[in-house]
């Protein structure tokens, strides 16, 4: 197992450097950004002339996004056909008629129609009446956009992006005293050196120092001292011995590298995603659970590829990409073909939160009964591109959370007479969980 | 040295030329060290490659890397579900409706599985039928699991694919074309696998079905058949009866097919005064002999005659004493009237016929014969003759389906050899058993917790058994198979289905009966029946009367009456660690069948049964022997109870096919099973050696004390409770104040007014006895097996265990009496002599149960003197034990007064010393998540099931609303068909359990200590009464 105990140590030596770096490259950058942003700007007015022809591109993309893009991508086949240049291949008004209701179409026995839908499995398009045909032909208009060239430079290099921050601005001042302490000492020895030299040079004489009895001879023969600089030193043995000892079996921080890199920052944090949306049988059950690949596959059916917006410097969009097929490859899903293969190979997670099997720990008790965000415990899983384990998840940490929290019995009918009762005999409102028996040994380990 | 006596050592030292004697005087080891192949030569040392520094190279690098490797927590992966099925949540058990049906046991369960896999059987609430759930059944799922089961189709020893086999039994059938085959199946009760083989057999018509019960309730078939016309059992409805009296049946353990206790329970307990009253005669001591209010012992011959006494016929010929006992209990079935009932276990058509025509004529309201039990079929007299054809060679094939018969037919020697001569063999086996081993086919069945199938166990109720997880071998059922060979393309999934929806259903959703398991029907669906064979059925001179005719007065003969053990049963199971372990109700013995015999005729025999010095109890030997027929080495056990003149043997040991070693356990006793018949004349002689039990109680009585405190029902109605169940009183300020007093404690309370406060509430009145709580204790909390070795050392970790006490004297109630009236040492009522006596139970001794588990005191003698704070209390009445704190100090097991706390001495899991489910990862499938393995060192308990408590609370908490009052369960309470044990809140001042708490028989083990244990009995009543 991984132990990371001195991460800061490291993370702070790269600061510093970092800090070196930047106080030199800072200007530089600032100018080359700005000229990136220059071509990107130009590119887009370019663009927007161009497709005047047949309707509004921007209204016909936020059109696309809103009613087609479940379905349908420019480039790709999904659940239906690919979209770009669709407007080249079909005759207009089919077009407008299909849109409209292509199941209509379908039971007439319109053959183009009957074609495609057998070719897509016999998925039925949703109809939308409710499109005019200039909405049509805006979004007519966006699939006809040419496919754009990929940008490519557009992230800038260079680790400027987490060099940002209080613990920088701090790290580049210290760093700087550092240095001065250092010429400081360094000066100081250079000037008594020539100040020695100087004194030689004049014939200045130092009187010769008496030899006296050395300092650590001194120390043996004071017993006093020798003995209570031992009791010291084994105390602070102890203290130290005993603080690395209860950190083993502590796994706090532990980080693994995993068979698939599933990023929650890309799905809680920047998307959004529910944690219990994949986690489930938190709310039910003792355990959060995995999901299944089949879970993934929900959202994942249609989404093939990140955003290259998603992209950072340090995982590009390509790596992304080649993960999500690791997805695929796993649930045996034929991306060309749109449908399963059969071929399932499951994923080997490696578990992060260990818990000893003679601790039971109930997740819908916490989650459902009691109310606490998942965050309470497993920290800021948002803005974790890596899942780590984020509390020590001792003994410890337990209870002082059951003496802490009160029990949340408002609304809660079970708790109802209970609370009543409580109220009568000791006049208290709120309890904690601790009150509630839950630092009783049988309540966690049988 | 003062003499010259020359000693010896050994028998060889006295030859004077003896080289072994000279060789061992001369060297110090027998052979020679072969020190010089690495040290002697000097070439090859230096030829060796590993230098001296090397080797501490090694040594040096192992030690490191092993402590590095201590210092690294393992990885741990964990693999979700590809595509997780909708219906499994991790973390949350599943409950499916099923049925056991194994030819045996017969029963509706609710299987709770978890991730898919089966780890417990619970009863089927729903069901009325129910209470076959026996402890068989709740051990059944490790059964599943068993390692020694067949993994695939089999032909002539090799594995094949079904196809395969298909093709080759196509092939057979058409060579066998015209030969006489018969298809010898157990008992199916199944509407749909009758009529399956009703179409095997009409396409192949030289096959002939006959139905085999290992064993035998052929005679009283027999009877019903001839009276009522259907092949099927009388059902009794004990909770109706006033007066029970029965002639040698044990309807409390397998009689008939078992099942009676849960009603039999319900009219034993007092309500408004009145229970129901039990005579009992019979020769074994039984559950149903134990349960008696009066048990007289009698050998079978005798019981004939009682049972010819009791309908009518004259008492002439019996001893006076049981001559009296039975005109009483005449006089008592005659004063019940309709609410009588008779019942017998002779294996006697006659007899049988006998009581079915009293109970008509009586009325009886207790028999129903409108809706009879279907759960036996087999007809002895067709059986024999397919036993007698095949060793003739008249039958030319022989399929078996879930029977063994090469183990159990009675003259199995010759039965073995022929039926490896016959022209086709094919066996259906879920194991390679005495029969499929030497079969030329195997077909490997599944169990029926993987299997569909239907059962109609009672006329008009239908059960279905359903698969609960997918076959783990390539399995495949005897139903399928014959869809296969009847050119049915269908799956018997559809086949069933399809009865179902014509005839059994009438209408009714299918659905609903597969969630509830079973559906009560008036549909008349066609059953096969084994066919009647009138000509046998000439009631007055029954071939099979056996040892019934004559009574074996003559010398060193004893009249044998053979048995199934709660445990075992038939031995189906015989493989299934936790019911070898199981202890016998009545005898305590575990890991073992044995012959029980009559203290007085032991003594004759000159067989003993002695305790040794670490507690365990030895026994002797006998042979036994019928008419050429010996079974050797027979362990005998001394049996308070057992009538003079008779012997018994249990069924169901000594099988070695298939069995793990540990597991191949006491003897067979089928050799002796002469014409299906379960009496026997047999004479014993005695051989050296000495038996090992594994017996787990040694003390048989109670020496007078109340540990089990009863009374008789005219006390129980007439007396002050203050007379019969009164508090213990001591002594403060030279005043008698009552134990549960405040002022008596020595302890701070817990206020234990909020919340929840559970008690276990056990009726001594309802508990026959018959174990069913023990096994369900074992697979809800992980027990481990330790086995026989460890068992005789008193090492059993059961955490239930169920006491069972003989009494010295005529009653419990007599011996507490004369313990009373001790005074001085010496003399008549000397304690010297006296507590001897009250240590030996006598010949007919009263025999009460007692299930003692943790007793959850609120004043816990252990948890004071745990120097670690291992076991606690909480506040809702559960003692607790953190395993994981525990240092194995073993002071709290010294300090229990129930003795129920039990160590781990070794590491019972993952550890061939211990090879037993847990050793092996199918085993280890059935362990429950919820409760954690314990490991070696630490001492474990009864938690009073608190994973099952918590779970119900915190159900409760996330639906928001009260917990009812129905829902605390323990493993045991739930396991548990006589309601004998309840458990409940008692701060719910509307639950039963507070009901039973606030009864006036209640009362609280070794009270005087001042324990206040959670755990309370209610007084055992006894109807004493007599006309």
């Amino acid at each position: 197992m991984k132990k990371v105990n001195y991460r800061n140590l490291s993370s702070f030596l790269s600061f510093l450097l970092l800090a070196m770096l930047l106080t030199f490259s800072n200007s530089v950058l600032a100018q080359e950004e700005a000229a990136a942003n220059d071509t990107t700007a130009t590119a887009s007015s370019e663009a927007a002339p161009a497709d005047g022809a047949g309707g509004d591109v921007a209204a016909g993309e936020s059109l696309f996004k809103a009613n087609c893009a479940a379905c349908h991508k420019l480039d790709r086949k999904s659940t239906g056909p690919a979209l770009r240049g669709v407007a080249d291949k079909y005759d207009r008004d089919w077009l407008y008629e299909w849109i409209k209701d292509s199941q209509a179409m379908i039971k007439s026995g319109d053959p183009q129609a009957v074609k495609l839908f057998e070719e897509y499995n016999n998925s039925v398009m949703t109809a939308f009446p409710q499109l005019s045909n200039t909405d049509i032909d805006n979004i007519l208009a966006y699939t006809s956009q040419p496919k754009p060239e990929p940008t490519v430079a557009q992230v800038p290099d260079g680790g400027e992006s987490t060099g940002s921050g209080d613990g920088v601005s701090n790290n580049i001042v210290l760093g700087a005293l550092a240095l001065v302490f250092l010429l400081l000492v360094v000066m100081l020895f250079l000037v008594t050196n020539t100040l020695k030299k100087i004194a030689a040079a004049n014939g200045v004489d130092y009187p010769e120092k008496e030899p006296r009895t050395p300092i650590w001879k001194a120390f043996v023969q004071n017993q006093f001292l020798v003995l209570v600089t031992s009791v010291f030193l084994l105390l602070t043995a102890g203290y130290f011995m005993y603080g690395y000892m209860m950190q083993i079996g502590v796994d706090q921080g532990y980080a693994p590298v995993q068979p698939i890199h599933f990023s929650h920052k890309i799905h809680a944090g920047d998307n959004q995603v529910d944690c219990n949306f994949c986690h489930s049988s938190a709310r039910k059950s003792k355990t959060s659970g995995i999901p299944s690949l089949n879970v993934c596959m929900n959202c994942h059916k249609n989404i093939a590829e990140v955003a290259p917006e998603t992209a950072t410097e340090e995982y590009s969009k390509e790596f992304y990409d080649a993960e999500i097929q690791k997805l695929y490859e796993a649930v045996g899903w034929d991306v060309d073909e749109q449908a399963y293969t059969g071929e399932e190979k499951p994923v080997k997670w490696v578990r992060i939160h260990n818990l000893p099997d003679f601790a039971y720990f109930n997740h819908s008790q916490h989650v459902t009964v009691a109310g606490i965000a998942c965050q309470e415990c497993h920290g800021p899983v948002e803005e974790f591109e890596i899942m780590k384990q984020h509390s020590p998840l001792t003994m410890g940490w337990c209870i002082n959370c059951h003496r802490d929290t009160n029990v949340r019995m408002e609304g809660n009918e079970y708790y109802e007479k209970i609370h009543e009762e409580l109220a009568k005999k000791y006049g208290v409102e709120k309890v904690t969980a601790a009150q509630m028996g839950g630092l009783e040994c049988g309540k966690c380990h049988y | 040295m003062a003499s010259n006596k020359k000693y010896w050592k050994s028998v060889e030292e006295l030859n004077e030329n003896s080289s072994v004697v000279k060789t061992l005087q001369e060297n110090e080891f027998v052979e020679e060290i072969p020190t010089d192949d690495f040290l002697g030569n000097k070439e090859t040392l230096e030829a060796s490659s590993t230098t001296r520094r090397d080797f501490l190279k090694y040594v040096g690098f192992t030690t490191a890397a092993a402590s590095l490797a201590a210092c690294e927590g393992p990885v741990v992966k964990s693999i979700p579900y590809v595509v997780a099925p909708d219906e499994i949540v991790p973390g949350v058990a599943n409950f499916y409706a099923t049925t056991i049906a194994d030819g045996f046991d017969f029963a509706n369960v609710l299987v709770k599985t978890r991730e898919g896999r089966p780890i417990k059987i619970e009863r089927n609430d729903l069901s009325k039928y129910g209470d076959g759930v026996n402890a068989r059944v709740h051990a059944s799922v490790l059964s599943l699991y068993d390692s020694n089961r067949l993994t695939a189709p089999m032909v002539n020893g090799e594995e094949v694919s079904w196809s395969d086999f298909d093709a080759s039994m196509a092939q057979k059938m058409n060579e066998m074309g015209g030969k006489d085959i018969v298809l010898l199946t157990q008992t199916f009760a199944s509407p749909s696998t009758s009529k399956l083989i009703k179409e095997f057999t009409s396409k192949y018509p030289n096959v002939r079905h006959v139905v085999y019960d290992t064993v035998s309730s052929s005679e009283a078939l027999d009877a019903f058949q001839s009276k009522y016309g259907s092949r099927a059992l009388a059902d009794y409805d004990f909770s109706k009866a006033e007066v029970i009296v029965s002639v040698g049946a044990d309807f409390l353990g397998d009689w008939q097919g078992g099942g009676y206790d849960g009603g039999y329970a319900k009219g034993r307990v007092p309500k408004n005064g009145k229970m129901s009253r039990h005579v009992q005669f019979e020769s074994n001591m039984s559950l149903s002999g134990a349960n008696a209010d009066k048990r007289v012992p009698v050998t079978p011959s005798q019981q004939l005659q009682i049972l010819k006494a009791l309908t009518g016929g004259s008492a002439s010929g019996l001893p006076d004493n049981i001559a009296d006992a039975v005109s009483k209990a005449k006089a008592q079935l005659n004063k019940a009237g309709s609410k009588g009932v008779l019942v017998t276990g002779l294996p006697n058509v006659a007899a049988q016929k006998m009581v079915l025509d009293f109970n008509e004529s009586k009325g009886s309201v207790v028999m129903d014969t409108a809706k009879p039990k279907m759960t036996r079929k087999g007809n002895t007299a067709e059986v024999m003759r397919v036993l007698n054809g095949v060793v003739s060679g008249s039958v030319k094939g022989l399929i078996t389906v879930g029977v063994d018969p090469v183990y159990s037919f009675p003259n199995n020697e010759a039965f073995k050899e022929a039926y490896q001569k016959l022209d086709m063999s094919l066996a259906f086996s879920i194991k390679e058993d005495a029969t499929a081993s030497l079969a030329q086919m195997v077909a490997a069945t599944p169990h029926y917790l993987e299997s569909w199938g239907d059962v109609q166990m009672k006329k008009g109720n239908f059960s279905l058994m359903q698969p609960t997880i997918r076959p783990l071998f390539n399995t495949r059922q005897f139903q399928d198979c014959l869809l296969k060979w009847t050119g049915n393309t269908k799956n018997y999934y559809d086949y069933i289905k399809e009865t179902w929806t014509s005839s059994v259903l009438a209408g009714g959703s299918w659905n609903q009966a597969l969630h509830d398991g079973f559906v009560e029907s008036s549909a008349e669906v066609s059953m096969e029946d084994a066919t009647a064979d009138e000509a046998n059925m000439t009631l007055e001179s029954s071939t099979n009367n056996g040892a019934l005719a004559t009574s074996a007065q003559n010398g060193s003969g004893y009249e044998l009456t053979l048995y199934t053990k709660t445990a075992l049963g038939d031995g189906q199971q015989a493989n299934n660690p936790w019911l070898q372990e199981m202890p016998d109700p009545i005898t305590r013995t575990s890991w073992d069948n044995y012959l029980t015999i009559s203290a007085a005729d032991a003594k004759e025999l000159g067989v003993e049964n002695e305790n040794v010095a670490n507690g365990a109890l030895n026994g002797g030997y006998v042979n036994v022997k019928m008419d050429g027929v010996v079974v050797n080495k027979v362990p005998v056990l001394v049996q308070p109870g057992q009538a003079k003149g008779s012997v018994g043997l249990a069924f169901g040991y000594g099988k070695t096919a298939a069995i793990q070693e540990e597991m191949q356990t006491g003897v067979n006793a089928f050799p002796l099973y002469k014409d299906f018949s379960s009496v026997q004349n047999v004479t014993l002689e005695k051989v050296g050696g000495v038996h090992e039990f594994a017996c787990v109680q040694l003390h048989n009585t109670m020496m007078g004390r109340d540990i089990i405190r009863e009374t008789s029902l005219e006390i129980f109605n007439t007396k002050d409770v203050e007379e019969w169940n009164a508090v213990p009183k001591v002594s403060k300020d030279h005043q008698e104040i009552p134990v549960t007093s405040p002022d008596a404690d020595l302890w701070e309370d817990f206020d234990r007014s909020i919340g929840h406060h559970f008690n276990l509430s056990i009726d001594l009145n309802a508990c026959t006895g018959c174990g069913a709580c023990v096994i369900a204790c074992h697979a809800e909390n992980n027990v481990p097996v330790v086995g026989k070795s460890e068992v005789r050392r008193s090492r059993d970790m059961h955490w239930l265990r169920i006491d069972r006490y003989y009494s010295a004297e005529e009653s419990l109630e007599v011996d507490q009496d004369k313990k009373e009236g001790f005074s001085g040492l010496f003399g008549d009522n000397g304690s010297l002599g006296g507590f001897g006596e009250l240590e030996d139970p006598s010949a007919n001794p009263q025999v009460a149960f007692q299930p003692v588990m943790c007793q959850h005191c609120n004043h816990a003698p252990c948890e004071t003197v745990c120097p670690v704070a291992a076991t606690s209390h909480g506040r809702q009445g559960q003692n607790h034990m953190a395993y994981n704190r525990c240092v194995g100090t073993r002071y709290c097991a010294n300090n229990c007064p129930y003795k129920v706390r039990r160590f781990n001495w070794f590491l019972y899991n993952e550890n061939d010393e211990f090879d037993y489910h847990m050793n092996n990862d199918l085993g280890r499938m059935v362990l429950n998540p919820d409760v954690v393995v314990r490991s070696r060192g630490v001492m474990e308990k009864c938690s009073m099931c608190i994973q099952k408590t918590q779970k119900t609370i915190l159900d409760a908490k996330r639906d928001g609303r009260p917990v009812k009052d129905v829902e605390f369960q323990t493993a045991c309470s739930a396991a548990c068909g006589n309601g004998a044990m309840v458990f409940g809140d008692i701060n719910d001042h509307d639950s039963e359990v507070y009901k039973e708490k606030k009864d006036k028989r209640m009362y609280h083990l070794l009270e005087y200590v001042g324990t206040e244990p959670n755990v309370f009995y209610k007084t055992k009543i006894r109807n004493t009464e007599e006309v």
